[in-house]
């Protein structure tokens, strides 16, 4: 058997942290693409320009200030200690939080274009069909954005399967609680097994391309606006 | 009596809308005017599409807005139908979804438009199963206004529904237009910008000249007006409906009794029952004035008028008379020098020849 019990381990962590994260995702980035598509708010710059920053800046960064704010000093860490919940760091809800910023414009921004793409004109008809905004958020923009959902989903869930260094900073590299795969895979070169970091740095590559290739085929499936 | 109220202030920079207008609560009212008028923007702040900064928007009895009470009723629970210049049918659902679309949302007692009369009146029943993808132009906008009328709209706002098609889909839907106006008890505002279909449809008409009010009142007597620029231009004329006194099958010639007058107009045309109406138009330069009746000329029309006055046209070798055949207003564009020939005055009565009649509906 090529792969350890621990890689497995490390395996079903990713998953469980990326669909999580993915999830948490749609719905929290939904509504911030929403708003970024259509407001006319003078914080529409700002604001995109923060939810664009992970793409910009080394995960490290976005790590250390994490790694502050969720801390037992940090604003995050007080409030979660006073909640009773102790610290998030090194923890896999420190992981979450951090995946969920980490990988926000991965996700807005297929989402925001979708909801672009669409326009005002399809909501402006449904609301003078009587549908309000809930009614037309769930039968005409998610039907209408089913695309950009779904590129917002992998994009997502990729992007967090791949994260590195937010993962080392705030969550350490404690076995089945934070040991993602890129971190497992950075053990095992330290430990210089490289058998072992060849078979899971090759799954990470097949599984990389098998995504790239899912989303670059389904793209030709765009509905488009009558 | 019932009407529609409106008052509307609403701007963003370099345009403002400012209008008070009192209308019929009933029939076709044309927001007539250039683009940039404010006709689209006075459209959508009715809808509460865009949220005027000062309105009082009252229909029949219902008021969707009163900036001063605090009061907006949001789009979608003002008793509208809304027909944008394109169709804009979702791609996702096929016709019959399109038309369920609204339905759906209307409470059963609600319901005064169902989906067979609908599908009837504009003629879609055979494109039910169709994606929207998949229709023409016209069939598209029908899908559109039928999709409006299954609301059961206490108004019907048009944006230029037949702006975004050619001449052909144009001529395609007009009839359908024509049987709303007939069949159905829903106010209409109908934007446009073509003195054609004003011409045909509209009941009453509302002149839009930047954001103001220039001229409301109904179709026959504004378009005869002389003190709007409407008269001015070479397509100047007027629109009359008269009641069908006779057919004559022999020439296949109807005679039309013009409103409020004993006068008679005979227009060549199917043949159509006594007592039914027939709208017209009487182009200003179809026009010609005469010291006699004529009788020996090939002229099918020739009405005893008087003049009640005149304006300059929008050339220097044309002026535009009005006149008054017995109730009916009239317009003629005559040249300057035919006007002194004839030592035009008011009051004077003279012979208008009419070379040509519009049948428009």
């Amino acid at each position: 058997m090529p792969l350890t019990s621990a890689d497995f381990a490390a395996i079903w962590l990713t998953l469980q942290l990326a669909s999580l994260t993915t999830v948490i995702l749609l719905i929290v980035g939904t509504p911030i693409a929403l708003w970024l598509a259509h407001t006319r708010s003078r914080f529409r710059g700002p604001i995109g320009a923060i939810v664009a920053l992970p793409l910009v800046l080394p995960p490290t960064v976005i790590g250390f200030y994490l790694l502050l704010a969720m801390g037992p000093h940090g604003y995050v860490g007080q409030f979660t200690q006073f909640l009773g919940l102790g610290t998030l760091t090194f923890s896999f809800a420190g992981l979450v939080i951090g995946s969920v910023i980490y990988s926000m414009p991965f996700v807005v921004q297929p989402l925001q274009n979708a909801f672009t793409a669409i326009g005002p004109r399809p909501l402006e008809v449904a609301a003078t069909l009587r549908a309000n905004r809930w009614d037309t958020f769930f039968t005409v923009i998610l039907p209408l954005a089913r695309p950009g959902f779904i590129t917002a989903a992998i994009l997502g869930f990729a992007h967090t399967v791949g994260e590195f260094g937010v993962v080392l900073m705030i969550g350490g590299n404690i076995p089945e609680k934070t040991r993602v795969v890129s971190v497992q895979i950075y053990d095992h070169v330290e430990a210089l097994e490289y058998a072992q970091a060849h078979w899971l740095a090759g799954a990470m590559v097949v599984f990389s391309f098998l995504v790239l290739l899912a989303l670059y085929s389904s793209r030709k499936s765009q509905t488009g606006w009558s | 009596m019932s009407s529609i109220n409106l008052r509307l202030q609403h701007g963003y920079p370099g345009f403002a809308l400012d209008l008070d207008l009192q209308l019929p609560g009933k029939g076709v009212t044309a927001l007539y005017g250039h683009s940039g008028s404010g006709k689209t923007t006075c459209l959508r702040c009715i809808a509460g599409l865009e949220r005027a900064s000062k309105a009082y928007v009252q229909i029949n009895d219902e008021v969707w807005q009163d900036s001063h009470n605090d009061l907006f009723v949001p789009v979608h629970k003002r008793a509208l139908g809304y027909i944008f210049q394109e169709a804009s049918l979702f791609p996702h659902l096929s016709v019959r979804a399109n038309l369920e679309f609204g339905l759906r949302r209307i409470a059963l007692k609600e319901r005064r438009v169902d989906m067979a009369h609908a599908t009837q009146l504009l003629g879609i029943s055979h494109l039910l199963e169709r994606a929207p993808k998949n229709l023409s132009g016209g069939e598209r906008q029908r899908v559109g206004i039928a999709r409006a009328l299954l609301t059961s709209p206490r108004l019907l706002l048009m944006d230029e529904p037949l702006a975004a098609l050619d001449s052909q889909r144009k001529r395609e839907i007009m009839p359908y237009l024509e049987r709303l106006h007939a069949e159905l008890d829903i106010p209409v505002l109908y934007v446009s910008h073509s003195q054609d279909e004003v011409a045909r449809l509209a009941d009453h008409i509302v002149l839009l000249s930047e954001g103001k009010v220039l001229a409301s009142g109904p179709i026959g007597e504004t378009l005869a007006r002389l003190d709007l620029p409407l008269a001015r231009g070479d397509d100047a004329g007027v629109v009359v409906e008269g009641q069908v006194t006779d057919y004559n099958l022999h020439y296949q010639l109807l005679t039309l009794q013009l409103p409020g007058s004993s006068q008679h107009l005979r227009v060549a045309h199917a043949s159509m029952a006594v007592g039914q109406t027939l709208r017209v138009k009487v182009q200003a330069r179809d026009i010609s004035l005469s010291l006699s009746s004529g009788e020996h000329s090939s002229i099918l029309n020739s009405l005893h008028v008087t003049v009640v006055g005149e304006t300059a046209a929008d050339n220097q070798a044309h002026v535009l008379v009005r006149l008054d055949a017995g109730g009916t207003a009239l317009l003629a564009r005559i040249t300057r020098y035919s006007r002194d020939q004839l030592g035009l005055y008011v009051g004077q009565s003279l012979w208008a020849q009419i070379k040509s009649v519009a049948v428009l509906a």
